[in-house]
């Protein structure tokens, strides 16, 4: 039921992923082509500024030199975001912690969760009666509060 | 060369203004002619650069599960050997459904396939981690099955993105894009789990056994098939058999089994089953929030339900829901505060159905479902 794969197949996977890593390369050129256009508008713009600054157009030079900036930036910004990869991606842990209590006296402690803990574990004797203290529960708490609608 | 190009600009566009007005209504007509003819492109492009973004999280979330699996096994199972190649291989494990073309019967085959599931797969663990508790094996399997979770989200995100970039087909990659913070919502949430299950941390799932715990800590308690405990608890006048997946390692039992086994053990003479579990909120509902119902409140693959509902619709015996409202993350990450605060909430509502619902002396089986990782009783 279950066919192994043959060269033939092999190959094709091979084929399939260089085709797709083209495909790739293909959007990064249409993204870059895009980027050096207003790139070199940018420039223009920032050229023509000089231009009419030196003709003592001051309010065109302005202006010029503005749109110049942004769409300096804007490329400049674009062209680093196709460059940010999965670098800054972490799975968080979040804060884990088990409640303590003893039953007799009522003795209650919080302390962070460690391997091998348990709901309903006995553990040491309570520090002011003696009985045995008890995990009564486990829990993480999220600090972040959800976002309300008022719907 | 520039300038004069400007120059030139107002006659070619019509214009007879400056040349900023010029470079201004040359651009707009370039933007105006790109967009008329690559509109689609353009917008398919940008989806798969958001789809591509995701994907590289969504393999970067597998890989650390991989991870993570792999080092929990070396420190708790103390393997002579790495188990990195055998866990690759768990990893790809795939369970086939019985055929439905006739459905009679069909509940006991699926019954019977995960049966043989959970078998091979406990038996693989142990032989990856061979110095591990019976507690410490459930766990690893919970792990190595959030791993395969996040594998398989992987690989399906993967096949229709790769799919899309290979036919150009916007509408593929537009599904894709569209269920995706969905996806990922579950891929991260599975992430989380992993942790959890990895140090044998409660889960939001396991609010239902935390219930039966607690009603049940103290008392005897007897194991009923299949990996469940019953302990017979009197509550307001009345005997409460109550029901939970044996715990603290990673388990979920068989409560169908259970609670079939413990009416035939009573004769029928069952005067109500409660069923405590959690329950899939929806958004703008609050987590933690107790509500009630009627009907067999047990999610997974159906089998238990359908051997509650035949074993109570047998000897007509009523059955209520109480559920605790929480998202999909909330359910397989280490369980949030307010779960854990709910158990109170839900342990008076179950004793109001008592009352309201039973007479003096009746008896009442109250089930915990759920996984009972980190959970003892």
């Amino acid at each position: 039921m279950w066919a192994t794969p043959s060269a033939s197949d092999n190959r094709r996977k091979k084929n399939m992923s260089q085709n797709s890593s083209s495909t790739s390369k293909r959007i990064s050129t249409y993204l870059m082509m895009i980027v050096l256009i207003v790139l070199a508008l940018s420039i223009v713009s920032l050229l023509l500024s000089v231009n009419a600054f030196a003709a003592g157009n001051d309010m065109l030079a302005g202006f010029l030199l503005v749109i110049g900036f942004i769409a300096m930036a804007l490329s400049v910004y674009v062209l680093l975001q196709s460059r940010k990869r999965a670098a800054s991606m972490k799975i968080e842990a979040p804060k884990v912690m088990t409640t303590i209590e003893c039953k007799k006296c009522n003795f209650k402690s919080i302390r962070q969760f460690q391997r091998g803990d348990f709901v309903f574990k006995d553990l040491d004797p309570c520090q002011k009666c003696n009985e045995n203290m008890i995990i009564t529960a486990i829990y993480k708490e999220v600090k972040e509060k959800e976002k309300t609608y008022n719907v | 060369m520039v300038f004069a190009a400007i120059e030139v600009l107002p006659s070619l566009f019509g214009g007879g203004g400056d040349s900023i007005s010029s470079i201004l209504s040359m651009l707009f007509y370039v933007v105006f002619i790109v967009f008329l003819f690559y509109g689609q492109r353009i917008q398919m492009y940008v989806m798969i650069r958001e789809v591509e973004g995701s994907l590289y999280k969504l393999k970067y979330i597998k890989e650390e599960g991989r991870k993570i699996t792999i080092e929990t096994i070396k420190e708790i199972g103390k393997p002579k050997t790495d188990p990195s190649a055998r866990v690759d291989r768990y990893l790809e494990y795939f369970t086939i459904s019985p055929q439905s073309m006739d459905p009679a019967g069909i509940v006991y085959k699926l019954d019977h396939i995960l049966d043989v599931r959970d078998t091979r797969l406990k038996d693989e663990v142990k032989l990856m981690a061979p110095e591990s508790s019976e507690v410490q094996i459930n766990n690893l399997e919970n792990t190595l099955e959030a791993a395969m979770a996040l594998n398989y989200i992987y690989k399906i995100v993967r096949h229709f993105y790769i799919q899309g970039k290979k036919t150009l087909s916007l509408y593929i990659i537009m599904q894709l894009q569209m269920i995706l913070p969905l996806v990922m919502k579950e891929a991260e949430a599975y992430a989380s789990a992993l942790k959890a299950f990895a140090d044998g941390q409660p889960i939001g799932d396991g609010v239902g056994p935390l219930v039966a715990a607690k009603l049940l800590h103290g008392y005897e308690t007897a194991k009923v098939p299949k990996d469940c405990v019953v302990a017979s608890v009197p509550i307001e006048n009345r005997t409460a058999l109550i029901i939970k997946a044996e715990g603290p390692g990673g388990n979920v039992g068989k409560p169908g089994e259970a609670v079939s086994a413990v009416i035939k053990e009573h004769k029928g003479k069952i005067d109500s089953v409660i069923m405590i579990d959690a329950g899939l909120k929806l958004e703008g509902e609050i987590v933690g929030e107790v509500v009630e119902g009627i009907g067999a409140a047990i999610g997974g693959p159906g089998v238990d339900q359908f051997k509650i509902e035949e074993a109570v619709v047998k000897h007509k015996i009523p059955l209520n829901a109480v559920v605790v409202k929480e998202d999909i993350g909330d359910a397989v990450s280490p369980m949030r505060k307010e779960i854990a605060d709910s158990v109170d909430k839900v342990i008076e509502r179950v004793k109001t159905v008592i009352l309201e619902r039973t007479k003096e002396g009746d008896k009442v089986i109250i089930v915990g479902v759920g996984n009972t990782i980190g959970i003892g009783q």
